[in-house]
């Protein structure tokens, strides 16, 4: 086992990119396992073109406990042995790597195509044609029975929802199995990233998810901050801060008000709704854009917040917080609600750290995982969030968590904005180290957001990689529906909310 | 009971006077780009190589021009002009009914006509839609289901979006137009039965938005399928598909 826990990589630390151990495939493979084993997980891997026809397999692990990360890589040629049936928590980003690198990891347990695309990160010395995975060569997951039958759902949904497939096998209205086809949202950002200026690049991670546009550009800059060592100002950190807690505010009660109106409880859905258009309006106010577009760029916040601003948005925000309690304690409270979110869609705890689940989900089965506990940046090292769990994990619990949520972000937000740091939101962020790795996280609403850069020898990115918690958790979603009825998956499904353009990248 | 009856009435009405009276928007909100003429100097043309998107285009010898359907309204873009000659109105008023309608010089557009006479006759107070994404963010989308909240609340101009392009009167299309949607969005449209609209929302289903240049994408719906509304922003403001959705109907000509 390499020296991958002693290289001193934090989030938003960058190391030299020589610094990151090269093992052989085997070690490599037997490093990540053993420190998944020893309760390390994996952030994120992914393959990085190579001279001639070599890819580099680079792993980022991350230690909750001590909010440490780690890194190691290893060079493959067109195959390697699978990690995923010695650590199912790769299983996505393997198949991820067949896809994007024309790798093919030996021995995988489901490898079929994840967003169906040509490989856009193959060494030089490959040709397109080789190792690509087939996209029709796949079928669907079958369950063979004289009264089992299935259920096509997509790409085009019945709602305002984003494309994807959903391929249920059901035995009258109960699911036997869920298998979940993604990708029509495919953009290619990461070749994009790798490729445009940043002043153009952050316009790209503020489009990797709509919804997570503060998350997303926070990461990015994050990543970019660190490799141009710039300085960061407390008062464009609070900002950011604060912009994302009202990103979260806004999807948590847009979400409840979603799950309201998935029960048929309509007085919460339309007051809900109606709030979350609130929280995006106070974003406008500081941004100009609903969605907070605009605000998080490399070295700050390009707005500020003026004095009268934040007093209003403080008053904005304790009126909405007194508008709010009166209507969750009427969600929460009520029988018939209770009884359609209790039990329904159940993650499991052990299999939240079998497959590295995160967020809202992992939290919801009492796994105490929060980046901004965890690993904290900017504002979270000095005003800690307290981290919102519960135990049940299934519908219900994750509503709970996201309840608990609203009431700490409103906390949060409001206590920020009346003690706003002097100084500049925002100061200039110069080029980019060469040959470093850094890593910037960011808990999104969703969960953890992972951006890795590494740059070349003249300071260019050379790999940008984009792991959205979508990307773990659509797997949560797969698991918690088999034993459910299908009527009960659009509010299972509400109650992830998953991203699927995050996922597709 | 009573406690929802007590929740009902501390909510109150809360639906937005639009179209009636005018909305106020925050200072910093960014709606309609203008060019002033006056500040700028046509011979610079360093703006349309600055602005980190296909905003600000320039020909050999001709005006500096303004494509809103390009525009990802990022102040980035407006900082592209150094003598300060591009802003954001506070304008949210800007759907055209074709795509050069929204390439100016000025930023002034020639908003969305009305359908003909048979068209309106048809739709003007029943307009069913069918939502298509087509490789975007999910930002246009989030901004059409909050059409349906109680502030914008769509349905009172008998707008609604529906669950089957055989009940729909025509598409929404937000998105670049990916590779992999290409064949679902030729699908859905053929489904919808004639006369059909398709609007287009959002500056990737115009230009590509952001995504513009990747190899995933065909750059906007243009191409593929007859317009008859097109929707700037990123993501357009409610009440800018709001607008442009009641002009496309008579119900706004002002």
């Amino acid at each position: 086992m390499s020296r991958f826990d002693e290289l001193g990589l934090r989030n938003r630390r960058t190391i030299a990119w020589s610094a990151v151990p090269r093992e052989s495939v085997d070690a490599f493979g037997a490093t990540v396992c053993g420190a998944v084993e020893r309760g390390w997980r994996i952030a994120s891997l992914f393959g990085m073109p190579e001279i001639d026809d070599r890819t580099c397999l680079v792993a980022i692990l991350a230690n909750d406990t001590r909010g440490e990360l780690g890194a190691t890589s290893t060079l493959v040629g067109d195959a390697y042995p699978a990690l995923t049936p010695a650590c199912p928590q790769a299983h996505a980003f393997e198949r991820e790597i067949a896809e994007q690198c024309g790798v093919v990891p030996d021995g995988h347990p489901w490898l079929k195509p994840l967003r169906r695309h040509p490989p856009d990160h193959l060494p030089p010395g490959r040709n397109a044609g080789a190792g690509v995975l087939d996209r029709e060569a796949h079928p669907f997951y079958r369950v063979e029975g004289e009264e089992v039958h299935e259920v096509a759902v997509g790409p085009v949904h019945a709602g305002i929802i984003e494309p994807g497939h959903f391929r249920f096998q059901a035995h009258g209205e109960r699911v036997l199995f869920l298998e979940i086809m993604l990708g029509y949202q495919h953009r290619g950002v990461e070749r994009l990233l790798e490729r445009l200026e940043r002043d153009r690049g952050v316009l790209v991670a503020e489009a990797i998810a709509g919804d997570t546009v503060i998350g997303h550009a926070g990461a990015y800059c994050g990543a970019l901050e660190a490799l141009a060592r710039s300085r960061k100002t407390p008062r464009g950190q609070t900002v950011r801060g604060i912009a994302l807690e009202l990103e979260r505010l806004a999807n948590h009660i847009g979400d409840l008000g979603a799950i309201a109106g998935d029960v048929a409880f309509q007085p919460a859905a339309a007051y809900l709704g109606r709030m979350r258009g609130e929280c995006l309006n106070l974003l406008m106010a500081l941004s100009g854009n609903r969605y907070g577009r605009g605000l998080v760029r490399p070295g700050g916040a390009l707005f500020d917040v003026t004095p009268d601003m934040a007093g209003e948005m403080r008053d904005r925000l304790q009126r909405l917080g007194a508008e709010l309690e009166p209507v969750l304690t009427l969600l929460f409270e009520s029988a018939s609600v209770q009884a359609r979110l209790e039990g329904v869609g159940v993650v499991p705890r052990a299999a939240c750290l079998e497959y590295g689940f995160v967020g809202p989900v992992a939290r919801a089965s009492e796994l105490s995982r929060d980046v901004r506990y965890d690993h904290p940046w900017g504002i979270f090292r000095f005003a800690h969030i307290p981290v919102a769990t519960m135990w049940a994990g299934d519908v219900f619990a994750r509503a709970l968590v996201r309840r608990l949520e609203i009431q700490r972000s409103l906390e949060f937000t409001i206590e920020q904005l009346g003690a706003l740091p002097k100084g500049p939101a925002r100061v200039d962020c110069g080029p980019l180290r060469s040959g470093e790795l850094a890593v910037a996280m960011v808990e999104g609403w969703r969960g953890e957001i992972v951006h890795v850069v590494i740059t070349d020898e003249q300071g260019r990115v050379r790999r940008h990689k984009v792991t959205d918690p979508s990307f773990h958790n659509w797997t949560a979603l797969g698991l918690a529906m088999p034993g459910n009825e299908i009527s009960d998956f659009p509010l299972c499904n509400k109650s992830f909310n998953l991203s699927y353009a995050g996922h597709d990248l | 009971m009573f406690a929802w009856l007590r929740a009902r009435l501390a909510q109150g009405m809360r639906t937005s006077p639009f179209p009636r009276v005018g909305t106020a928007f925050p200072t910093r909100f960014r709606g309609r780009p203008v060019r002033d003429p006056a500040r700028c100097r046509d011979a610079c043309r360093g703006c349309a190589a600055r602005a980190p998107s296909g905003f600000l285009t320039s020909v050999p010898d001709g005006p500096v021009e303004l494509d809103l359907g390009a525009c990802l309204f990022s102040p980035e873009e407006a900082g592209a002009c150094p003598d300060g000659a591009i802003s954001y109105s506070r304008d949210h008023r800007m759907a055209a009914s074709t795509r050069d309608a929204l390439v100016t010089p000025t930023g002034e557009v020639a908003l969305a006509r009305a359908l003909d006479a048979r068209a309106r006759k048809l739709f003007r107070r029943s307009l069913r839609l069918r939502s298509v994404v087509v490789g975007s963010c999910s930002g246009c989308e989030a901004e059409l289901v909050a059409l349906g909240n109680v502030v914008f609340d769509m349905a009172r101009f008998g707008i609604q979006f529906v669950a089957s392009p055989r009940h729909a009167d025509g598409i929404v299309v937000t998105g670049a137009v990916n590779t992999n949607m290409r064949v679902a969005l030729e699908k859905t449209y053929a489904a919808v039965p004639a006369p059909k609209l398709v609007i287009a929302v959002g500056a990737c289903a115009a230009s590509g938005g952001p995504f513009a240049g990747s190899p995933e994408v065909a750059g906007g719906v243009g191409n593929i399928l007859p317009v008859d509304l097109w929707v700037p922003g990123c993501p357009p403001h409610p009440l800018t598909m709001l607008d442009g959705l009641l002009r496309l109907l008579g119900g706004i000509t002002a």
